[in-house]
């Protein structure tokens, strides 16, 4: 196993792609094509960055974003992956949903905000809302497959064992089809992701990192809004490699049920 | 009396396609702790009988009893082993899949595992116990499976084509691995193979099956003394014989 070394490889491959990014952006904001303000250069994002987390301000935005999208999200898997178990398992819940969905599915979550202002209000309500619109789908519909996919032969197997169906639920179907769950759960993240900064710039006030990008645009600060942006950037894939990574190796890739994808 | 009785057992699938019959009139008796060959080529629904005995099946006419009791789905008095070494669950180690019957009969953690440890020592896998099976190669695979049926002392165990996936080296150590298990545990199998030779290194009786529709052609009593050898004369003669049953319905092997 070369496991270390893999991992050395990628971070660097990563480490120079970034850098070279950065430098082409340094190269256009230095040129003097466009007003300083409007592109500011690295270490003035940096400073505003900087100063944003020393008061505490970025944090507690970014403490507000992470509750709107977990209270979501969370929602979302509640509510997802029992109804996308009982869709495989019974064939009228799916005859139901599966149109509700597929009509639902196309409408953006943004789309909603407005509608969700006029019966919620301005506030927390709507981009929890928003977050659980958009992270309901594909943990439904990742969890359905799953189901779907789970192998006969373990049904087969565990019921010759005595498993009645309390058992063959907890201890048959969520584990078989775990891989499918949390591939789910992860799209699942990003898209909640997405639609909370969205719904935060229409719908919330004062805090949240999507608020502070459209604040910061009445006063022209585009540092600072760049500022938010790599924040959300960094949170954004903290989760995807560090939450979601960490739970997929020590579940279905210990388990054999997924492969690691080289990277 | 008999420990299985399988009375004019048909079924018959029903298929977008039409009926396709699995088995017809099948009659059957074993008596306890025998062992009992399904042997036919593929398609003469080896399968279907077993999977009725099982329970997983019903039948289309017909009754099966186990100890005097009409089959009614499927049970604990059987245990089973498949072919496809995908029938472990993947997110429990072999302690855990061993254990999993006795979990879902209420014995303590302790005991369980401990019973199922033995299990696992049974089939010589004492020191794979916290493996995850696609860490254990297919033979080992198969043997937490025998194991796992095995473990929540069912009386009677019903084999699939458990080998049939099996190198042929691999195969052959797993048999007389069986044959140990079987005369250690005393249980009643019913064992499915369309491997003559594997039929009498095994059996007490083999019943060849023919396909289209699914029948009982012969029945063949094995009365070699075990350890068997499958080189001696006794053994080949019982092949020949058990060949030439075959050799009227099968001629592509
Ligand atoms: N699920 C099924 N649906 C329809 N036909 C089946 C099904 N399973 C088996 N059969 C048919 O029943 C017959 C017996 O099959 P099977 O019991 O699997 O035989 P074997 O195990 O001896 O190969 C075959 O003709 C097969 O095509
Ligand atoms: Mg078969």
């Amino acid at each position: 196993m070369t496991g270390s070394s893999d991992r050395v490889r990628s971070i660097r491959r990563a480490t120079v792609t970034i850098l070279v990014a950065a430098l082409c952006y340094e190269a256009i904001a230095r040129s003097g094509y466009f007003p300083a303000v409007l592109v500011p250069t690295i270490p003035k994002i940096a400073a505003a960055l900087w100063r944003s987390l020393l008061d505490g301000t970025m944090l507690i935005h970014a403490g507000f974003t992470l509750y709107r999208v977990l209270f979501g999200f969370s929602l979302a898997i509640v509510f997802g992956v029992p109804l996308g178990i009982m869709m495989a398992r019974y064939r009228p819940v799916q005859n139901f949903v599966l149109p509700l969905a597929s009509a639902l599915m196309p409408v953006p979550s943004l789309a909603w905000v407005p509608i969700f202002i006029l019966w919620f209000g301005l506030g927390n309500t709507v981009s929890i809302l928003v977050v659980f619109y958009a992270a309901t789908f594909p943990i439904l519909l990742n969890t359905w497959s799953g189901v779907r996919s789970v192998n006969p032969l373990w049904l087969r197997a565990a019921g010759a064992m005595g498993a009645d169906e309390n058992s063959l639920f907890w201890k048959v179907i969520i584990p078989g089809a775990s891989p499918f769950i949390i591939t789910g759960m992860r799209q699942a993240f990003l898209r909640a992701w997405i639609a909370v900064v969205g719904a935060e710039m229409i719908a919330a006030s004062d805090w949240g990192l999507g608020w502070t990008i459209f604040d910061a645009k009445e006063f022209l600060n585009a540092d600072v809004m760049i500022a938010a942006l790599v924040v959300i950037g960094c949170i954004g894939f903290l989760f995807e490699r560090l939450v979601f990574g960490s739970l997929e190796k020590a579940t279905v890739m210990r388990w054999g049920m997924v492969k690691a994808v080289k990277s | 009396m008999s420990h299985i009785e399988i009375r004019d057992v048909s079924l018959v699938y029903d298929t977008p396609a039409g009926q396709v019959p699995g088995v017809q009139g099948v009659s059957l008796d074993m008596r306890e702790s025998e062992f009992l060959c399904l042997l036919g080529p593929s398609g003469c629904g080896k399968s279907t009988l077993l999977n009725i005995v099982a329970g997983f099946l019903t039948p289309t006419s017909g009754e099966i009893r186990i100890g005097g009791k009409a089959v009614n789905g499927h049970g604990t008095d059987r245990g089973v082993v498949f072919q496809d070494f995908a029938q472990l669950f993947p997110w429990r180690t072999a302690l855990g899949n061993v254990a999993f019957g006795l979990e879902m009969k209420g014995i303590p953690k302790e005991e369980r595992d401990e019973i199922a440890f033995n299990q696992l020592k049974l089939v010589k896998l004492e020191k794979f116990v916290k493996s995850y099976p696609h860490h254990l190669s297919g033979g080992m695979q198969q043997r937490v499976a025998i194991a796992r049926a095995l473990a929540y002392n069912p009386s009677v165990l019903l084999m699939d084509e458990p080998f049939a996936a099996l190198d042929a080296m691999t195969r052959d150590a797993m048999q007389r691995l069986l044959a140990d298990v079987w005369r250690e545990t005393r249980k009643t199998i019913i064992y499915v193979t369309h491997n003559v030779a594997e039929a009498v290194y095994l059996a007490d009786r083999v019943i060849v099956m023919t396909p289209h529709p699914g029948k009982v052609k012969a029945e063949v009593v094995i009365d070699l003394p075990r350890p068997r050898d499958p080189l001696s004369v006794e053994f080949l003669d019982c092949q020949k014989q058990l060949l030439a049953h075959l050799g009227e319905t099968h001629q592509v092997s």
